[in-house]
């Protein structure tokens, strides 16, 4: 672990007419960190989050991966080659999981790293197996997600994600969507990518997963960060009321 | 005079020939509107108007008139300009186009209807925007119209009878021969309405099947 900038968002601003969703954010996230943004609905989390892979594309400020800017300003044939290519090194996992039913396990996974990195039949399917063992769903490859459990699509859609060899993963509240019992297998798949290392910046409502795994924890509201600092700082003793008042429903839950 | 079904086993062949035909012109015909509905909705969806526009004049063309007359014009309207086609191609382009026309309208609802995380989570793997539509958007929005474009596949092999007009052998115009030889109409007719409806039931039951195959992949 190296305390070099990996992803950093400088002065990102958004709104959509008049309305202001991000007011001048800044975020370093180094290598191998794993970073929490939580805070009420229509904080502007969600929108950071996918600013950080232009599916929200910024209205002014800068993202970086490590020494490449995503949100470069290219004529629209060169945009569109050169955001292709950075999102196959940033993961995204959605609340919804986003899985395509018309494929298998097998298909949701294979399919990107066949396109896009030309992997053969044969070395796409080990890619799956392989991702697969390490979410627990060996057994489910040739399944339909149509078949799979709220948990397990989600545990595939990450395990897609992963295929790709991402450098960061994005959780956009992974767990929201699912019933209650079924959150822990989640967290588990994703407390061992912390052990592993992997840089992550996860939206989420759960304070105690944000505790126990982050490094980080960022509070948002109304479009800016209110404050950041490890979890124990910002769970046990925040600095700003908002914060408080936020931790007070949250925690009561 | 009474009814004389009699007659019917001599013209068997006939009419079973005529039936080969309708399935022969109803498969082809079918083929070409799936494939180009499905290029006609990619072009009003997401076409360059150059290609946009000519599509929507053909389409509102193939729309707005009596398909008999778009076969007229295929078969013998061409020929004044040079394009010579036997009827049977003829009669395959003639209702091909003009179900591709109506499937393409019930492909583009199909395409717009797709789960917005479906492009975000293919674009997101690093897919691009042609990428998306061919390998995860078309390939959904064409399961989700077969049923409805089932019920397109069933009037095209029953307008199938038109092309007997431009003198393709099918069901329809075996039928008139034998009659023109017999003289006995409501057996022939008769005899080809069960024929078109033993084949439209063969095509629902492939039709169903088809559907239930893709039930998982939905």
């Amino acid at each position: 672990m190296t305390d070099q900038a990996f992803v950093t968002i400088k002065n990102a601003a958004k709104s959509y007419g008049s309305l202001e969703v991000l007011k001048d954010i800044n975020l370093t996230v180094s290598r191998g960190q794993i970073v929490a943004i939580i805070g009420p609905s229509g904080s502007g989390k969600s929108t950071l989050l996918r600013a950080i892979n232009e599916l929200d594309p910024l209205s002014s400020g800068e993202v970086w991966l490590e020494d490449v800017q995503v949100n470069k300003k290219l004529p629209h044939r060169q945009y569109e080659a050169h955001v292709n290519h950075v999102r196959q090194n940033i993961g995204m996992v959605f609340q919804h999981f986003n899985l395509f039913p018309h494929l298998t396990v097998r298909g949701n996974i294979t399919l990107a790293p066949r396109m896009l990195k030309g992997l053969s039949e044969a070395e796409a399917d080990r890619l799956a197996e392989e991702q697969l063992a390490k979410v627990g769903l060996s057994e489910k490859i040739d399944e339909y997600p149509s078949r799979l459990s709220g948990g397990q699509k989600q545990r595939v859609a990450i395990a897609r994600a992963l295929a790709m060899k991402p450098k960061v993963m994005l959780f956009d509240e992974a767990t929201s969507a699912l019933d209650p019992e079924l959150v822990e297998e989640v967290n588990l798949v994703m407390k061992q990518l912390a052990e592993e290392h992997m840089t992550m910046i996860i939206v989420t409502h759960e304070m105690d997963f944000a505790a126990s795994v982050c490094d980080r924890v960022l509070f948002m509201d109304q479009g800016v960060v209110v404050e950041e600092g490890p979890p124990s700082v910002i769970f046990q003793n925040p600095a700003h009321e908002r914060t408080r008042n936020f931790l007070r429903k949250h925690l009561s839950r | 005079m009474g009814l004389d079904f009699s007659v019917l086993p001599d013209y068997f062949g006939i009419l079973l020939m005529g039936a080969g035909w309708t399935v022969a012109i109803t498969v082809c015909a079918g083929i070409l509107s799936f494939f180009g509905g499905i290029v006609f909705a990619v072009i009003a969806l997401y076409g360059h108007w150059t290609l946009r526009l000519p599509v929507r004049g053909f389409a509102f063309l193939f729309m707005g008139t009596p398909l008999l007359l778009q076969l007229f014009l295929i078969y013998f309207g061409l020929i004044q300009i040079g394009i010579d086609l036997p009827a049977f191609v003829a009669g395959v382009i003639g209702l091909g186009l003009h179900f591709a026309v109506y499937n393409s309208e019930l492909i583009q609802a199909s395409i717009l209807a797709v789960d917005k995380g479906q492009y975000e989570g293919a674009r997101t793997l690093g897919l691009s925007r042609g990428q998306t539509l061919r390998r995860i958007v078309i390939p959904q929005a064409v399961r989700a119209v077969i049923p409805p474009m089932g019920n397109n596949m069933i009037a095209l092999l029953k307008d199938s009878a038109l092309v007997s007009v431009i003198g393709v052998m099918e069901l329809t115009l075996a039928a008139q021969q034998a009659i023109s030889r017999t003289y006995r109409p409501f057996e022939f007719y008769l005899a080809a309405a069960v024929c078109y409806y033993i084949v439209n039931l063969a095509l629902e039951a492939g039709l169903r099947r088809l559907e239930r195959r893709i039930a998982a992949s939905r």
